[in-house]
């Protein structure tokens, strides 16, 4: 135990009212001043749990049953309610998730930053406050004039909310800081400049951050260390270097391989099975269901930490043998494919409006068959009108959409039915996509009643057939959707499109919504369906490292035009746009973090 | 917002193991109301309920006498022979009492349902379309909630006479606006979720939508809605018949044997007193019933772990 360190948490565990069953356990960690800790995880991990810990607050219905979480030399565990008050945003401070429902939308941006001091520090005068609120804003480059001040958060941009958040969270110059997935809702341009306020202002005033996150890329870019949390535990620590470069827990390993990278040409290979949930945790190692290399001893034995020198810890029985391992290999989605040279779809000349906005400018593209175009663009860059306005979903739009050689309807309901059959549309969050009071047999067998009307007979079959397609078991038929994890519901939306045999599949951020683990899986399925079902894809997303695995050719949009056009290899070796290469510098990659390969050109 | 969601998620996961898939789909219809039938509320409201219908019912068989049969002096207290005494008109309470409450039943059964089916049906529809036909449908909407239900009613019998039918019509109708109003508030938040433009997307046919994709997630405000509803009816339906205008004498009827007998209520209290217990208790009843089924919903009195 370092006498540096200001946050020291030994043994924590945090359970579930009174099942027993554990949130999170077992957690030891140190964060020395100055040094960032990412702690990395997917979701139901339990890694939000630790970083609200630090602040001394349990989530509902949760109680702290063992271990200290020492902050700056105090234990939050012997702290009052008023105490533990005083020490939240003053020593200790968060950064929100989302700012946009974390500011107060009623109170000007001057007023709310000004009650962060008020709250810690009553003695200032007025005149020092208003300084030291300037000073909190030019720290993470906001304007700090009195027009600003007066702002309401509605008329700022996501990324300047999250910037109001961090200068808030340094105001009362902390000693610890916690930090939520801090920029998961913004575009990587923002995401970008957010994480080198946080790191500047975290070197510069030497404090010690926790970042949590599901994003290594992010991690790679930021962390001084990492620690990798699977079902409760911390399975694997070290410092950044080593985990990335020589990871040995299987999942670590495996995780990083789900992870796309935009200066690697490596495909990604998704991790089998379902996460452990508390409550649902296997004996033993928790990984152990969904391990190549799990054996009797961790079937039932939980693993001890290993150190193995360097600040590297592992818990895992078998980590001599998992590091020899060669990392796995994907389904191959890269190289060659046969395209087929007849196009079946093409967007004429489109121009959409959104309400009084016009949302896109004379848009032109083809896909052939089985071509995956992929359509880059971050929010609001008019992607999914685009893709809406294709598959019938938009139809404020001039200019031609065509199937093979027809033009189509702009709505979907005056197109013909076999027009409605070739084009499925798979929408981004799979948890709204299907009917929560259907079953997932009812669904797709509703898609297969309307499309193949004169086949009644056999529709459990082949329902069976649809879900097996995207490798879940027939027996999901008769769950409902809030049976499943978000990775299996996707597989149903794609079971329920794929069920209309179309031609083209419409994929709007498939996997926007889903862990890296699972998003890897998705791709590699829409990879492998593309091949046996000779399907086109449209494939539009906000991530480019997304696509290198996935796409044939790439449209780089933004601002409803589009940018660049061209082969993946090209948009990545030689982009010709400004804003392309803007986007290629400004998206974390863990190769480029790590110094493994260049950054991309740009 | 994505924390709290994150929470109830986990919360679920712990505290329900995934059922086999077979309870699936009875789990999920009927768990709000399985989870509204533990609470003490909705317990005390279905035994009322319950009570209040049998008698309603039931009543007639039981009855000693005829509730027409003229069998002590007017406004004789409590004997032997009626339990209650007699009426006004020397007609025994108790029997009346008994024979009197399958109208007012049936009368708001029949309204109640005419309501929700016509409001959810305008209601859905209004939240569906989202363009002149909503803004049509919910402007004649507010026309028509400026009126209080009871004139509404009142006029329409007292230009047509005094028919049951029309009680029903005019009582459901008046019913449906409000009702229209609160499913359209329910089904807007629906509406924009992305199974409904799935179901677009493939060509479902709008009614489908509306009916097939769109009610079904309704459901639970619709519940508390029939409930609400009910307790309404009685109220009026029970108002119409003290009024004059529902059924005419010498039918037994709640309402009219408060109406009758008011005048003498200082000499004989029973004749009134047992017909307004009875509205009283019904509309406490159902009242009960429906908070305990909202309460389930919003998962108030769940037991938590904190």
């Amino acid at each position: 135990m370092s006498d540096a360190a200001v946050v020291d948490v030994s043994g924590l565990r945090i359970e579930l009212g009174r099942t027993g069953n554990d949130i999170v356990a077992e957690i030891d960690l140190e964060v020395v001043a100055g040094e960032v800790l990412g702690l990395v995880g997917e979701s139901g991990s339990g890694k939000t749990t630790i970083g609200m810990a630090l602040l001394g607050h349990v989530r509902g219905g949760g109680r702290q049953t063992a271990g200290d979480v020492v902050i700056d030399g105090r234990n939050l565990g012997g702290l009052s309610e008023n105490e533990l008050r005083r020490l939240r945003g003053g020593v200790v401070s968060y950064i929100p998730q989302d700012p946009g429902t974390s500011l107060n939308p009623a109170l000007r941006i001057g007023i709310q930053l000004t009650e962060t001091l008020d709250a810690h520090a009553r003695d200032r005068s007025a005149e020092q406050k208003a300084e030291r609120v300037r000073e909190a804003l030019e720290e993470v480059a906001l304007p700090s004039d009195d027009l600003f001040l007066r702002r309401y958060p509605h008329q700022l941009s996501g990324g300047q909310q999250q910037r109001v958040a961090i200068a808030m969270a340094f105001a009362n110059r902390p000693k610890v800081i916690v930090c939520d997935e801090p920029t998961t809702g913004l575009d990587v341009t923002t995401q970008s400049r957010v994480l080198e306020t946080i790191r500047d202002l975290c070197r510069s005033h030497q404090v010690a951050a926790l970042y949590v996150t599901h994003d290594l890329a992010v991690v790679a870019e930021l962390a001084d260390r990492v620690a990798v949390m699977y079902a409760g535990r911390i399975i694997e620590s070290g410092p950044r270097e080593r985990i990335f470069a020589a990871p040995r827990h299987p999942y670590t390993r495996r995780l990083l391989r789900a992870v796309p990278d935009i200066a690697g040409k490596r495909t990604v290979v998704g991790i089998p099975g379902r996460a452990a949930l508390p409550g649902n945790r296997p004996e033993g190692c928790a990984f152990h269901p969904r391990c190549p290399l799990a054996t009797d001893e961790s079937r039932t034995v939980a693993p001890p930490v290993v150190e193995l020198g360097g600040g590297h810890s592992v818990r895992c029985h078998n980590h001599e043998a998992s590091f020899r391992q060669p990392p796995p290999e994907g389904a191959g989605q890269l190289g060659e494919r046969a395209i087929g040279d007849d196009v079946v779809l093409t967007v004429d000349n489109l121009d959409a409006h959104y309400g009084a906005s016009h949302a896109l400018f004379a848009i032109d593209l083809e896909v052939r068959r089985q071509e995956c175009l992929a359509l880059v663009g971050e929010s609001g860059s008019g992607k999914t009108t685009l893709a809406r306005s294709v598959a019938g979903l938009h139809q404020f739009y001039t200019g031609e959409v065509r199937l093979g050689g027809d033009v189509l309807e702009p709505s979907a309901r005056s197109r013909s039915r076999e027009a409605r059959k070739q084009i499925q549309y798979v929408f981004q969050n799979p948890y709204a996509s299907l009917n929560p009071r259907r079953t997932i047999g009812q669904s797709i067998a509703r898609q297969l009643q309307l499309f193949f009307p004169g086949d009644r007979a056999d529709s459990g079959r082949r329902v069976a057939e649809c879900l097996e397609r995207v490798a879940l078991s027939a027996s999901a038929a008769s769950r409902f959707p809030d049976q499943l994890s978000g990775g299996e519901r996707q597989r149903v939306a794609i079971a329920r499109a794929l069920a209309a045999e179309p031609s083209l599949l419409v994929c709007d951020e498939v996997t926007s919504a889903l862990d890296v683990s699972v998003q890897a899986a998705i791709i590699e399925l829409l990879g492998e369906l593309r091949k046996e079902m000779g399907l086109s894809l449209l494939f539009i997303t906000h991530d480019l490292a997304l696509i290198r695995t996935i796409a044939d050719r790439v449209m780089v949009m933004t601002q409803g035009k589009i940018v660049e056009h061209g082969t993946v290899t090209s948009i990545f070796t030689a982009p010709s746009a400004e804003y392309t290469r803007k986007l290629l510098a400004n998206t974390p990659s863990i190769e480029v973090a790590l110094g493994h390969a260049a950054a991309p050109a740009g | 917002m994505s924390d709290q969601t994150a929470d109830r998620a986990l919360d679920r996961v712990l505290t329900e193991p995934l059922p086999p898939p077979g309870a699936a789909a009875s789990r999920k219809r009927f768990a709000v109301l399985a989870d509204a039938a533990r609470l003490a509320r909705t317990r005390i409201g279905l035994a009322i309920v319950a009570v209040l219908v049998l008698i309603a019912l039931g009543g007639p068989l039981i009855a000693p006498h005829s509730p027409t049969e003229f069998i002590a002096i007017p406004n004789s207290p409590p004997s032997g022979d009626a339990l209650f005494g007699a009426d006004a008109l020397g007609r025994d309470v108790w029997s009346r009492f008994l024979h009197g409450g399958s109208s007012v039943l049936w009368l708001a059964v029949a309204s109640t349902i005419l309501g929700m089916v016509v409001g959810t049906v305008v209601g859905l529809i209004a939240a569906y379309s989202r363009n002149w036909l909503d803004d049509l449908l919910m402007r004649t909407n507010d026309v028509l909630l400026a009126f209080p239900q009871i004139i509404f009613v009142l006029l329409a019998v007292s230009a047509l006479g005094p028919k049951l039918w029309l009680i029903v019509l005019t009582v459901g109708l008046t019913h449906a606006p409000r009702v229209a109003r609160v499913m359209r508030g329910a089904a807007l938040e629906v509406v924009e979720r992305d199974f409904i433009k799935s179901a677009e997307v493939v060509g479902e046919k709008r009614w489908r939508i509306v009916f097939g994709e769109l009610l079904p997630n309704v459901t639970s405000p619709l519940l508390v809605e029939t409930g609400l509803r009910m307790t309404y009816s009685i109220g009026l339906v029970a108002g119409i018949s003290f009024l004059g205008f529902g059924l005419q004498p010498p039918t037994a009827d709640w309402g009219l044997m408060i109406n009758e007998n008011r005048l003498s209520i200082t000499v004989q209290a029973w004749a009134v007193m047992l017909p307004v217990i009875a509205i009283g208790l019904l509309t406490v009843g159902t009242n009960l019933i429906t908070d305990g089924i909202s309460r389930a919903l919003i998962g108030l009195d769940r037991k938590g772990g904190e």
